[in-house]
Formats: C-alpha cells, sequence, structure tokens
C-alpha cells in the first residue's frame, strides 16, 4: 500500500505544471537549503569552541542544555510559520479498499520526513561527536542525543496538532504566539526559570538514560493525537457536509470614489474578508507591524541604521508582499470566466495596485509611533513605504504573471492546509535585501541622508513611471493569458 | 455572425478539433452534439479565446476573437462551476457581472425577477455564498448571470446536465423564449439529444473533432440523430 502512495506523490508532484515551471523556485530551496545545512553544521562543530571561550569555567555540556528552551521555543515558532502538514488528496482514496488508519499513518509518517526534522540533526550529532571527544562519556552523551532527536519529532506532531486545533480560529497564530509569549516572559521576569527545567530535564536524560522513556511516551501521545484528528477528518461527510455561512455583508460603496475599478476592488475586498487564506494575510499585518519591536527596543540595533529600510519595508510592505506575491492565483478559481467577461486588463490589475498601496499608507500611518525610537526611524520607514509604493507594488504585479500555481480557496477537503510555507517567505526576501543593499552602499559612502534620498527617488521614479509600466506590466499578461488559464484549471 | 474558418486546435500531435468552415448566422439558435471528446467544449472554448487556435480563426460580428477582445462586450457564456466566485451570494455575483455588463441594480434586479420561477425560490435572498449551493442551483445561477447585459451572443455548454427535470423543462421554455427574441444567437451543447432538437434550430454532430452531420431541426431529426448514434456505437461494436 505505501509503495502505492509513494507512487502517487511521485506522480503529483513531478507532474505538476508548478514544479515544470518554476524550476528556478525549487533551485533556490535547494540552495537555501544547503545554506541552513551547512549553517547547522558549523554550529554542531563549533559551538564547544564558541562555550568554552564565552564560560571558560562553567561546563559547556551545562550551558548547552540551559540553551535547549530557546532552540525549542524558536523551532517551534520557525515550523508554525513554514511547516505545513503534508497535503494528500484522499476523496478519491476513501471509496477505495484502504484502510483509514492506513492513509492517516502514511501522512504523519511523511511529516516525520520533512526537511525540517533533519536539519537539527546537522547540529546534534556533530556536537555530541564533539562532546564525547572532549572526554564526556558516551553513555551519557548518547542517551541526550537520543532524546533531543525525539524532541524535535515531538515538536514535530505537536506543530500539527497546534495547526489543527487554531486554524478553525481567525487568528491561527495568536495562541502560539500567547503561549510562547508566556513561557518566554516567565524565563524573563524570573518566575520559572524555563531554561533550567529545561535544561535540568536533558541533563537528567543523560544521567539516568532509563528516563528517555518520558520523551518517547511523549512522542506516542503526540503521534496518537494527531492521528486521532488526522482520522476524524477522514470521514467523507465531512469534508462534503459545507458549512453554510450566513453572509454578513458590509457596505463597500466607499470604493466607488475609485471609479471604474470599484467593481474589482468590492470583489477584493470580499475577496479577502470572506476566505480564511487570504484573511490570515490581514492578521499578519499585526505581526508586521510589531516585527519593529524586536529590533528598535534594543540598543545594539538602533545603531545599525542600515538595517531600517529593511524592517521599513517589511513593516510597511507586509501585507503587499503577502497578497501580492498570489496576484492573480487569488482569482484563479474563475480565471476563465473573467477572461471571457468584459473586463480591460488594466482595470483588473489597477484594482490589486491601489489595494496594495493603501495596505502601505495605512501601515506607514500605523508605524509612524515607531519615531519614539528615533527620528531617523520614522524617515527611513516613509523612504521604505515610498519605496515600496513605487518599486515594490510594480514588482509583484509583474511576478504575478509568471504565476501558475492555482489556490483553491474554497478549502473544504480533509487535509487541504494547502499554499502558505517556506516559498512564500523566500519570494519576499529580495523585496527587502535590495533595497537595504542599496540603501547601506549609500549610507557607507555618501551618509544616511543619501540612503534616503536615493531609496524615495526609486520610489518616485516608480510613481512617476506608473502609467508606462502598468501597460507593459499588462502586456505580460495579455501575453501569457492562455498558458495562466491552462494552468489554473489544473488542479495541482 | 459568427464564421469559422479552418479551425483546427492540436494537442501534441492529436487533433482534437477541425472544422474547415461552420457560419452561424445571426439570431439562430445552435446545437452542438457528440460524443464525449468530440470537440464541443473545445470548440466554445475557442470561441471564447480561451485557447488559442492551432490553425485558423473564429470571427464573430467581424472580430477576430483571438485578435481583438471587442467581441466581449456582446458575448456571454457559462461553461461551467469555474465561472461561478464561490466566496459571492447570487446576488453579489448578478451584480458584479453586471458591472462589468454596464448594468446597474436596477437593471440586474429586473432582469432576475424574471427568472424567479426558474429558481425555485432556491437563489435569491437566501444569504448563501454560491460556493454552499447546490451542483444544480450553481447552475441556475450561472445560467442567469449568463443572460445579463443583453448579450447577443449566448454560449452554454451542457446547460441541462445536473438540472432536475421542472428545472430542464422551465430552462427549455427560458431559451426558446430568448430565440424568439431578435438577434439572439443562442450555442448550446448537450448530450440530451431530446432537448436539444427540442430547443435549437439547427444541430451539428461533431464527431472526433470533425462536422459529420448538419441538420435542420423538423420533427424527424430526434429520430435521424438516434440512428446517428446508435449506429455509430454498432460500428464501433463492429470494429
Amino acid at each position: 500500500m505505501i509503495k502505492h502512495f509513494l507512487n502517487l506523490e511521485w506522480k503529483q508532484y513531478f507532474r505538476s505544471s508548478y514544479w515544470q515551471k518554476s524550476l528556478g523556485l525549487n533551485v533556490l530551496l535547494v540552495f537555501f537549503a544547503l545554506w541552513f545545512i551547512v549553517m547547522f553544521l558549523s554550529l554542531g562543530f563549533g559551538l564547544l569552541f564558541v562555550l568554552k571561550k564565552t564560560y571558560p569555567d562553567q561546563d559547556p555540556f551545562v550551558i548547552a542544555n540551559g540553551l535547549l528552551f530557546y532552540w525549542l521555543m524558536v523551532d517551534l515558532m520557525m515550523r508554525f510559520f513554514l511547516q505545513k502538514l503534508p497535503v494528500m488528496s484522499v476523496k478519491p482514496l476513501l471509496t477505495l479498499p484502504i484502510k483509514r488508519s492506513t492513509i492517516v499513518h502514511f501522512v504523519l509518517g511523511k511529516s516525520a520526513l520533512s526537511f525540517f526534522n533533519f536539519l537539527p540533526l546537522f547540529a546534534i550529532i556533530p556536537f555530541s561527536i564533539m562532546l564525547i571527544k572532549e572526554g564526556y562519556e558516551a553513555s551519557q552523551i548518547l542517551p541526550w542525543m537520543f532524546a533531543l532527536i525525539i524532541v524535535v519529532l515531538i515538536i514535530n506532531f505537536l506543530n500539527f496538532i497546534i495547526e489543527a486545533l487554531s486554524s478553525k480560529t481567525d487568528l491561527p497564530f495568536l495562541p502560539l504566539l500567547a503561549t510562547v509569549g508566556v513561557l518566554y516572559g516567565l524565563e524573563y521576569f524570573n518566575i520559572v526559570s524555563m531554561t533550567s527545567l529545561v535544561g535540568n530535564a536533558f541533563m537528567g536524560i543523560s544521567n539516568n538514560p532509563a528516563l528517555i522513556l518520558i520523551p518517547i511516551a511523549l512522542l506516542a501521545i503526540a503521534y496518537a493525537f494527531n492521528f486521532k484528528i488526522l482520522r476524524e477528518k477522514l470521514f467523507l461527510d465531512s469534508g462534503l457536509k459545507s458549512k453554510v455561512t450566513e453572509v454578513k455583508a458590509a457596505d463597500l460603496s466607499w470604493t466607488n470614489r475609485f471609479g471604474d475599478i470599484a467593481p474589482f476592488m468590492q470583489l477584493d475586498l470580499k475577496l479577502i474578508w470572506r476566505n480564511k487564506r487570504t484573511k490570515s494575510s490581514v492578521f499578519i499585518m499585526v505581526i508586521g507591524l510589531v516585527y519593529g519591536l524586536f529590533f528598535y527596543p534594543q540598543p545594539i540595533y538602533r545603531d545599525m541604521v542600515w538595517l531600517f529600510p529593511f524592517i521599513g519595508i517589511f513593516v510597511t510592505g507586509i501585507f503587499l508582499i503577502n497578497f501580492g506575491q498570489f496576484i492573480p492565483a487569488w482569482d484563479s478559481g474563475y480565471y476563465k470566466m473573467l477572461m471571457s467577461q468584459n473586463i480591460k486588463y488594466e482595470q483588473y490589475l489597477r484594482s490589486k495596485f491601489v489595494l496594495m498601496i493603501l495596505s502601505v499608507v495605512i501601515m506607514f500611518v500605523l508605524s509612524i509611533p515607531y519615531v519614539y525610537f528615533g527620528w531617523k526611524i520614522l524617515i527611513a520607514h516613509f523612504a521604505a513605504a515610498i519605496y515600496n509604493i513605487g518599486v515594490n507594488s510594480h514588482i509583484m504585479l509583474y511576478g504575478g504573471s509568471f504565476n501558475r500555481k492555482k489556490i483553491d480557496l474554497n478549502q473544504r477537503a480533509a487535509f487541504n492546509y494547502q499554499g502558505t510555507g517556506a516559498v512564500q517567505w523566500i519570494i519576499g526576501l529580495p523585496l527587502m535585501i535590495l533595497p537595504m543593499g542599496i540603501f547601506a552602499l549609500m549610507n557607507w559612502l555618501v551618509g544616511f541622508e543619501a540612503g534616503i534620498a536615493l531609496l524615495i527617488l526609486l520610489g518616485v521614479a516608480g510613481i512617476v513611471f506608473h502609467k508606462k509600466l502598468m501597460k507593459s506590466i499588462t502586456q505580460r499578461y495579455l501575453d501569457s493569458k492562455y498558458k495562466m488559464i491552462d494552468a489554473f484549471s489544473q488542479d495541482n | 455572425m459568427i464564421h469559422t474558418k479552418d479551425l483546427s486546435k492540436t494537442y501534441n500531435g492529436t487533433t482534437v478539433l477541425n472544422i474547415e468552415e461552420l457560419n452561424i448566422p445571426k439570431g439562430q439558435s445552435f446545437g452542438l452534439v457528440g460524443n464525449n471528446g468530440a470537440g464541443k467544449t473545445t470548440y466554445f472554448s475557442l470561441l471564447l479565446d480561451l485557447i488559442k487556435p492551432t490553425t485558423g480563426s473564429i470571427t464573430s460580428n467581424d472580430v477576430v476573437v483571438d485578435k481583438s477582445e471587442d467581441w466581449k462586450p456582446f458575448t456571454s457564456a457559462f461553461i461551467d462551476e469555474t465561472f461561478l466566485i464561490g466566496y459571492l451570494t447570487p446576488e453579489e455575483y448578478f451584480y458584479f457581472i453586471g458591472d462589468l455588463r454596464g448594468q446597474n441594480r436596477a437593471d440586474v434586479d429586473a432582469l432576475t425577477s424574471q427568472f424567479e420561477d426558474f429558481f425555485n425560490g432556491e437563489i435569491l435572498g437566501k444569504k448563501k455564498y454560491l460556493r454552499d449551493l447546490s451542483k444544480g442551483n450553481q447552475k441556475k445561477a450561472g445560467i442567469v448571470a449568463a443572460l445579463i447585459g443583453n448579450p447577443e451572443v449566448i454560449i452554454l455548454d451542457e446547460p441541462f446536465a445536473n438540472l432536475d427535470p421542472t428545472t430542464q423543462i422551465r430552462l427549455k421554455q427560458i431559451l426558446k423564449d430568448l430565440a424568439k427574441k431578435q438577434g439572439v444567437t443562442i450555442l448550446v451543447s448537450s448530450h440530451d439529444l431530446m432537448h436539444v432538437t427540442d430547443v435549437c434550430e439547427r444541430i451539428v454532430v461533431l464527431e472526433k473533432g470533425n462536422i459529420v452531420k448538419d441538420l435542420e431541426t423538423n420533427p424527424t431529426t430526434l429520430k435521424e440523430l438516434e440512428a446517428h448514434f446508435s449506429g455509430s456505437m454498432a460500428a464501433q461494436e463492429e470494429e
């Protein structure tokens, strides 16, 4: 049975139009994966020396255990945003003579093979080897190593439980943020020392290898819980039973002032508000808004002026990046209809453009309080907003014409956590790093004002040439019309 | 009105449609029948410029459809459920289509109110999203949406499929009423020979992408079509 599933997976992956058309993206992903592997390897081999140098009079093994709490928290957070439960189209399988439990075991087993689970091994194993070479007892280190590997798997399954439970709510990431925040707070304000709690637990395992049964039991519980959740979802009626929601129509007549693009703007606003996928990109704006708080309160970052535009682009452009990169895939479900309707492509695109610009302006206004951390930050954010409006918005629209992946907004089928993953964030990086690089260079060569001026200049240039740019972007869309229609009518 | 010349569509060396010449005059109600894979949907997709013809072209009202977009204002279609926007209510969808076709809300309301019988009380005022409607009700909404804005060319792919018997009969009446209106060209495809002969003045049979029959509808047409399709079945069995 597993053989058949693997065969299906293979075909699904390599026969999808996505794979065939975005080889470049795949190459980029591989590059990132290699980069992280190298990073983790050097962490694994180098950590011991770093610890010995920084804390010469303490036991590096104890210190490393003390740091584990932070690592586990970061791991959990990263996974929540980047790792999704592998998708499998189960509907066709349900009527076939396959045990439901087989399907669930397969999906869960597949998730255990995720890159996120292998990556820590590149740090854990070298570090353990280094410790043993350093003279630690292998009988102590080996149980510790296995305990860590098991904990990585526990996090893997814990993440899916959190996702499954929180995906029903409107603010899916809030429970996790709250939990992590509380745990971190307990540590930070010295209420409960989470670091020593976690550290002692691992020390305990290494001193008394029999205790490793506890993480194994936890892993079994996490797996069983996942199994239960997924199995319940596997019944056809839970996929078919349509949750009929009463429509709450909002008054969108204010969009009429935008003239001929008003119908599209109303459609886009409904699109955003009435679908889970798009709705979450609104709530991610909140995260974007507080993103600066990770940096600005700390004095180290306040001197790193070159970082400001990067944060500015992120804060003011988070909706633009999140929403923009799926243009026009948001409309993929009914793209054929749009193409046969009496519409002008330019209007359709302009509506998306206006929406993105509005979000940038709103985000900039909301981020004005950052001026508390220094007026330079406000100016940098302003320049970043202009850059977003003039440059990044057009790049997003242009990039959309290469979009070949359908988005299923309805999300009815079980197992459908489709879409957002690591790729989404990687696409956003150049949009932030390029302006940061430009600014950093000018800042270094000439000065702060020159860097800001250049960013604003680029943004203004984009605004001035807006009409011209839109014309060529529209042409791109027209040229790839048939390809897009074809790709959007495929299911995978 | 619709002039097809040397049209062909080839996918990886397989020709799925090959029409040397087909003229559909203004105001005709035109039926397309054929087995699966005969090329009905391909022809409609070409007519709507959703796929590119390999050779030849379709001219609609002197507009070459894959060269200019000027055919769009007078053409409307409902091919399948992907023409619907799932997260809108039927009313919102009608208004959206109306906006695109230069009709205000009052115009759209006036039109949709004519179809209350057809909707059977299941579409309007239900406060449901289109994605939550049954297949049949989705189809009803899609068909009526294709009638918004006084189009001169109406293309419906398999309009009878998925509809209950009552609605099928009502739809036939709607199509007949439209055909009586001056200047509205209706293109319908169907697997139901009886419905199609009932509704259409002219029926073209496609087989593996080629036109094999072109009939003016008369009382014997249904018999002739049935003979044709059971004949092609017999021919296949002989092979």
